[in-house]
């Protein structure tokens, strides 16, 4: 167990801390114990940056856990997962700070609930990217959607929380659920290889056998369903809209900075295994392409300033999952200089991923502190916040340019990577580029143009126009310093990374990459990951000042479209699939289930014994297992002749006879007569309990049905049911046969039976001449205390349901 | 005589199926105590029958009849005397609450 | 009218009490030949049946002042914590005994751990068909 296990753990076991705390220091606001918990682990985790300028150090501990499947917890920190735990717990440590400030201490907050949801989130996160088993990272990955959709539902009075955190909930666990299957599948064919294995870098080893697996396709199509589900893309991006209804903090933490990269996290980590693959290119890269710019066209059509940001989310992921598809193409080793060509896309999804964490996360704790300040998020009904805001509109004005791709911030050069990245892509011709290889670089520039029309709206209705204070709850004004504390720090973060972008190169961004494009560099050599802001006049800064221009324009004629259909719904249409298919769920099995479920006993039986019947006879027609012998068969002396005919006359009788008495004597006969059957076949203990209890039950059955007066009225009128009577005699047959094959095969097997050990050992080690009895109290003791067991619970329900009457719908 | 007592069985046992089947609780009860001498009688046969003296030690015989299913048989008529005494009982409440033994008429409603 | 049962009354007084001498006899013969916790425990309930239904319910209430639920209980604690025994000398839960020990008066007698296990299972059955028929016959709702 070393430092780097705990640094997982650590928020769980504070976890189960917080409701005492809660409940004993009531008036501390919670988030104040919470806040040592990520400040501490990132102080913790970036000892492990390479600030020198070397290579980093990579890190590796396992502890087992299940060994005997293969399953150990094993942590493994390299440059992507570094990557990924700052961002988890930089990010953490902010917004729990800034959750202090926007959550009251009131009575009725639960703070306890939320601050523990938020720590198993981090937990579970920070083992989703320290995890090397794949197993242990599916635990986490599937808590991450838990927690996740309990802090959605925080609200949980709300109608539209608990619609939210069902809908990302269904929509994750089941590609989580996809994932693991795929991840058996990989388990699978390293199995096949001779060594089955979870970890994920021993499967990355085996890379290049793996490939003519015919279940690799599977496996990573199955993967990728669970990454893009994860990430919201499309056509799965429509949880993330609802998901807006959490608290802001947890939109701000989960679902832009972290829990939604998740996806990406698993795309970027087994790169080194799909990537290189046609396959993996295509879908990848679409997927990406396409979600992106559905996404930014998608956003502005909204109303909601969080609905604007989280289509925005979806759009951003979208970019950064279509430069990991282009740059999985470095991996594809026929092509001479191909690596050096595609890592630009990876080099840019990295930088990507660190500026979309910053602005977005500032972004949203803008609109959290908009609407916290003025009780709406509608920009209808915003406007002119500017110059009653003015820290505030600063901040947005800084994350808003970010986003837009304009300069001096980061969001410039990594969308000018971007561009780069795409456009290159149509240099080298593998996997058909050369052919469809212009569609990148066009929907790129399309997508772009609407990520800068939103961030237009975002920024001009909130902050410019004019103030409408009728249509606010609340006079607006600035917010406290708690809460505007963590936007600046990120804010003041875009900046720094906006000028000096080199700050990340070699400390961040190269470890990454180098764990993404593993193989491509020699020993100790480095990624050319220098990024510049001047690339003289070239096709991207084109670009770019295109993407104003049209903007622009379009941004202006917008009033011209409002009345449109495109801006009347704000919904995804994607919807109607998820609530009809939900709806026809429900009603479906609501369907099924009435269908077998009659409410009669009778239906009940009859579906259990045909499939009896139905089973057996299958078993017999397949193994053809039906025997007879009927050479030795010993005489039957009359008087057994006499007794079973008796018995099989009386049973017969039984359903026609209508005169109750009659009936219970009758069965009483049979009783005694099965008895007699004990006594001939030399069974004395069986005789005499079935004596006994015969006795007992013939007093019973006329107690409940002769004793008391009521019941006398019962006529019972046998009714003829011809299918009753096909599968009751199909019973008797299955029976039957099944009895005659047993015994036939039992002459011919020559089995020693199990019995011959009591009758050895009956009194060397019971002490009793009675071998029944011995195995009754000795041998087989345990089975005779849990049936006396049975006895008295049935006992006892008797008294229950005879002496605690209770009417219907009455409780204890 | 092995063959002789399956064929009982068999018979016992589609008899105490349709009973199962039937609408009345009280056939119902009847059929679950007969499927159980049905079975015991099954058990007992599948041993092999008269395949020597009662499996007492005191009767210092060459060969015994297997012990095993006897003692399995003997729990198994305990036991099925509680199950028999608990649905009659059960039945018994029934019809003093609803006044009925047609199982068809105690249906539950479609929701529940 | 007023029945006469006199004669029942002087048979069963009688009967019930072979009944019940038969019954504790066969629960100690069990080990060794027919008989045993079950079938002791069934005849005994089936002899107490037999007074309940010749005399009526009051009156052997009176003569037999025992809870029948208790009974279970004290059975079931009883078989349990035989169960125990074995696991103070490091054996299975419920591993059984036995050795002859020579007492005065009966001579060579075997004692066994499966004795009070089995007498455990006596009281249960009969405390069970005992409250399970007792409580069907005492319902006059």
């Amino acid at each position: 167990m070393s430092m780097l296990h705990f640094v997982a753990l650590a928020p769980f076991i504070v976890a189960i801390i917080i409701p005492f705390l809660y409940k004993k220091f009531r008036h501390i606001h919670t988030g104040w114990f919470v806040l040592p918990v990520p400040l501490l682990l990132f102080i913790y985790l970036i000892q492990y940056l390479p600030l020198g300028g070397e290579a980093m150090e990579i890190v590796e501990n396992t502890v087992a856990w299940v060994p005997s499947l293969g399953i150990n917890y094993t942590v493994y920190l390299d440059g992507l997962s570094l990557l990924f735990a700052l961002l988890i717990t930089g990010i953490g440590a902010l917004v729990v700070l800034y959750s202090i400030y926007y959550i009251a201490n009131k009575r009725d907050e639960p703070l306890n609930n939320f601050y523990v949801f938020l720590l198993m989130f981090m937990g579970a996160m920070l083992g989703v990217v320290l995890s090397d088993n794949l197993m242990v990272l599916y635990v986490f990955w599937e808590i991450t959607s838990l927690s996740s959709s309990l802090l959605i539902a925080y609200w949980y009075h709300k109608e539209k929380s608990r619609y939210g955190a069902l809908k990302s909930m269904l929509i994750t666990v089941a590609g989580g659920f996809a994932m693991l299957a795929g991840f058996a599948l990989l388990y699978v064919m390293t199995g096949a290889l001779g060594s089955a294995t979870f970890s994920i870098r021993e499967i990355i080893s085996y890379a290049d056998v793996l490939k003519d697996s015919p279940l690799f396709l599977p496996a990573m199509l199955l993967i990728l369903l669970g990454a893009f589900t994860k990430s919201a893309q499309f056509p799965f991006h429509i949880w993330l809209p609802d998901a807006m209804e959490a608290p802001t903090p947890v939109s701000a933490y989960l679902h832009s900075a972290t829990m939604v990269k998740a996806g990406i996290y698993l795309v970027a980590r087994f790169t080194p295994l799909f990537g290189g693959e046609a396959e993996w290119f295509w879908i990848v890269t679409g997927v990406g392409l396409f979600t992106m710019l559905w996404g930014s066209v998608s956003a502005i059509r909204q109303k909601d300033l969080k609905s604007i940001l989280a289509f925005s989310t979806i759009s951003q992921l979208g970019l950064i999952m279509s430069l990991l598809g282009l740059g999985s193409a470095a991996l594809y080793f026929d092509i001479p200089n191909a690596g050096s060509v595609y890592s630009v896309a990876i080099l840019a999804a990295i930088f990507h991923l660190v500026n979309h964490a910053t602005f977005k996360g500032s972004l949203f704790m803008v609109v959290g502190i908009v609407d916290h300040e003025t009780g709406t998020r509608d920009i209808r009904k915003l406007g002119g916040l500017m110059a009653l805001m003015p820290i505030t509109f600063t901040i947005s004005l800084i994350g808003i340019a970010s986003m837009a791709g304009l300069p001096p911030f980061n969001g410039f050069l990594s969308k000018e990577m971007f561009f780069t990245g795409t456009l290159q892509s149509m240099t080298l011709d593998i996997f058909n580029v050369q052919t469809l290889g212009f569609i990148f670089p066009v929907v790129a520039w399309i997508a772009s143009v609407f990520t800068f029309i939103y961030s237009m709206i975002l920024f001009f209705k909130t902050f410019t126009g004019k103030y409408q204070p009728e249509k606010l709850d609340k006079e607006a004004h600035e917010a406290p310093m708690g809460l505007l504390i963590p936007p600046i720090i990120l804010a003041s973060l875009v900046v720094i990374f906006g000028f000096f972008p080199n700050l990340l190169a070699y400390t961040i961004i190269d470890p990454a990459m180098q764990s993404i494009l593993p193989g491509l560099l020699t020993e100790g050599e480095q990624f050319d990951v220098k990024i510049y802001h001047w690339h003289g006049l070239n096709p991207e800064l084109f670009m770019t000042i295109a993407v104003v221009a049209f903007g622009t324009l379009i941004y202006l004629n917008l009033d011209r479209w409002k009345e449109t259909t495109f801006f009347m719904r704000e919904r995804d249409p994607l919807n109607a699939f998820y609530d009809n298919g939900l709806d026809g769920l429900v009603t479906g099995s609501q369907k099924v289930t009435k269908l077998q479920m009659t409410g009669l006993l009778r239906d009940y039986i009859l579906y259990m014994l045909v499939f009896i019947i139905g089973m057996i006879t299958w078993t017999f027609i397949k193994f053809n297992a039906f025997q007879y012998d009927f050479a030795n068969l010993t005489l039957v002396p009359p008087y057994l002749w006499i007794v079973i005919l008796v018995i099989i006359a009386a049973s017969i009788s039984l359903p026609f006879i209508s005169h109750r008495i009659s009936s219970i004597l009758v069965l009483g006969v049979i009783g005694f007569l099965v008895a007699l059957l004990f006594v001939i076949f030399r069974a004395p203990d069986l005789a005499l309990t079935q004596l006994l209890i015969e006795t007992v039950m013939v007093v019973l059955f006329l107690l409940a049905y002769i004793y008391l007066p009521e019941l006398k009225k019962i006529d019972v009128k046998p009714r003829f049911n011809i299918f009753n009577l096909v599968v009751s005699i199909g019973m008797g047959l299955v029976v039957i046969v099944t009895g005659i094959s047993v015994h036939a095969m039992r002459n011919d097997l020559d089995i020693t039976s199990i019995s011959e050990y009591f009758i050895e050992n009956s009194k060397a080690l019971g002490g009793g001449y009675n071998m029944v009895n011995v195995i009754l109290v000795d041998f087989r003791g345990m089975d005779t205390l849990l049936e006396v067991l049975v006895l008295s619970i049935a006992a006892l329900g008797v008294v229950t349901m005879i002496k605690l009457k209770m009417k219907g719908g009455e409780d204890i | 005589m092995e063959i002789l007592m399956i064929v009982t069985a068999g018979i016992i046992i589609s008899v105490s199926t349709y009973l199962l089947l039937t609408r009345s609780i009280l056939r119902v009860v009847f059929g679950i105590v007969l499927l159980s001498h049905g079975v015991h009688l099954l058990i007992l046969t599948m041993a092999g029958l008269m395949g020597g003296s009662p499996p007492l030690l005191t009767e210092d015989a060459s060969s015994y009849t297997d012990p095993l299913p006897q003692a399995l048989i003997l729990t198994a008529i305990v036991i099925s005397f509680g199950v028999t005494a608990f649905v009659l009982v059960l039945g018994y409440r029934t019809y003093k609450e609803h006044k009925t033994d047609d199982l068809d008429q105690l249906r539950g409603n479609g929701d529940e | 009218m007023k029945t006469n049962y006199l004669m029942l009354h002087t048979i069963t007084r009688i009967v019930t009490f072979i009944i019940l001498s038969f019954s504790i006899y066969l629960f100690f013969a069990g080990h060794n030949s027919p008989g045993g916790g079950f079938i002791g425990g069934l005849m005994m309930a089936s002899g107490l049946i037999l007074l309940y239904l010749s005399f009526d319910l009051k009156t052997i209430k009176r003569v037999l002042p025992f809870d029948y639920s208790t009974l279970i209980a004290t059975g079931l604690l009883i078989a349990l914590l035989t169960g125990f025994n074995g696991l103070l000398f490091g054996d299975p839960f419920l591993t059984q005994y036995f050795d002859y020990f020579e007492l005065p008066i009966l001579g060579e007698v075997e004692l066994t751990t499966a004795l009070p296990f089995d007498l455990g299972v006596f009281i249960v059955v009969v405390a069970i068909t005992l409250l399970i028929i007792l409580t069907i016959a005492e319902d006059d709702s």
